[in-house]
């Protein structure tokens, strides 16, 4: 008789917390494999030209960063599909360049403030008058070491 | 499995690496004025023009940016000069019409404001890899027996896990081989379209 016998209650058993940490360290694992680093936000786009004779640029606290390009396509509309400036998450002018290297010499620490290097990061597509303005303007400011930032590749990548 | 888990952690903890940035280092000249320029021969100078429709003008004559480092290297290395002036590292024609002595050699790179950039900087490329292939050579002169070139010996230099002794030890051989070969690459203000 008992086999016929109904179940009683309506509760549900506990849900085994065994696998938790599994799922936990898969969610981890999702994210280490799919963060970027990236300091700023990019509003323009950066396919960046190639070339293969490089030199790399360590030491990140005397670098500081020059972004230039066409806005890209959500900021098209506001901004235009001319080629812009991007210094740190604004869009900027030739003429605030010069404050901008200014601002961020005097943020760095006394030392480094003459040893300061001036990465520019220029979208290939871009004419070489945005970047022979911004090399002006850099001069103005006496910051004179530069470096053209490019993605590791042969230079016929360029060419097309 | 959290044993699992941990060894996948600690292996990508030990194998990424953060990107650093690469790219060409440039200096830019002062503003100041120079009150009296130097007087430079014509034949002392390679001229370097990039139009805005990305062509190549080279000494005069078009060229393919294929040819350009070829170019560059023959007249650098050419070594044209007499007595005083003579290169006796140089293994070019000795053609009396190009550049005297690396020294004295000078690149003028101009370009047009509606130059597109990427072409520029696969013409800054090709200067400097012509410029790094001669030190290239000079370098296996002058050390022949760490079978590094002068790019690996530079790359090394500038690692800051070399130690300071290795540091010591490459930086003569570097600065010999950039005396031999400095690197003289002028920029022209752009020239304006229309």
């Amino acid at each position: 008789m008992s086999k016929f016998k109904k179940k009683k209650g309506g509760d549900l058993p506990a849900i085994s917390t065994a696998s938790l940490p599994d799922i936990v360290f898969m969610l981890l694992f999702f994210f280490m494999v799919a963060t970027v680093m990236r300091d700023s936000t990019l509003m323009i786009q950066n396919a960046l030209p190639a070339a293969d004779q490089i030199q790399k640029l360590d030491k990140k606290d005397r670098v500081m960063y020059i972004y230039a390009g066409k806005p890209s396509s959500r900021y098209q509309d506001k901004y235009g599909s001319q080629a812009r400036i991007q210094l740190n998450d604004k869009f900027a002018d030739v003429s605030d360049v010069a404050a901008f290297v200014l601002a961020e010499r005097a943020a760095k620490r006394q030392e480094l403030q003459n040893v300061l290097t001036t990465a520019l990061k220029v979208d290939g597509e871009t004419n070489m008058g945005l970047v022979s303005d911004i090399k002006q303007e850099l001069r103005k400011v006496n910051a004179l070491k530069i470096n053209y930032t490019t993605r590791v590749g042969d230079y016929t990548q360029n060419m097309n | 499995m959290a044993d699992i888990a941990f060894l996948l952690l600690i292996f990508f903890l030990v194998t990424t690496t953060i990107e650093t940035d690469s790219g060409i280092n440039r200096k830019l000249p002062p503003t100041d004025e120079v009150v009296d320029p130097p007087i430079i021969k014509e034949r002392n100078i390679f001229t370097v023009v990039v139009n805005k429709d990305n062509r190549l003008l080279v000494e005069e004559e078009l060229m393919e940016i294929s040819d350009l480092r070829q170019a560059a290297i023959a007249f650098l290395d050419n070594g044209g000069g007499k007595d005083e002036e003579a290169c006796d590292y140089c293994q070019g024609k000795r053609d009396p019409s190009s550049s005297d002595n690396p020294e004295k050699a000078i690149i003028s790179l101009k370009n047009d404001r509606e130059t597109s950039y990427k072409v520029y900087i696969a013409v800054q490329n090709e200067l400097v890899a012509a410029y790094n292939d001669l030190r290239d050579r000079e370098y296996a002169k002058i050390d022949q027996f760490s079978g590094l070139t002068y790019r690996e010996a530079q790359k090394r230099y500038n690692d800051p896990r070399t130690s300071a002794d290795d540091k010591a030890k490459l930086k003569p051989k570097l600065d010999e081989v950039k005396a031999k070969f400095p690197q003289k690459l002028s920029e022209a203000e752009p020239s304006k379209t229309n």
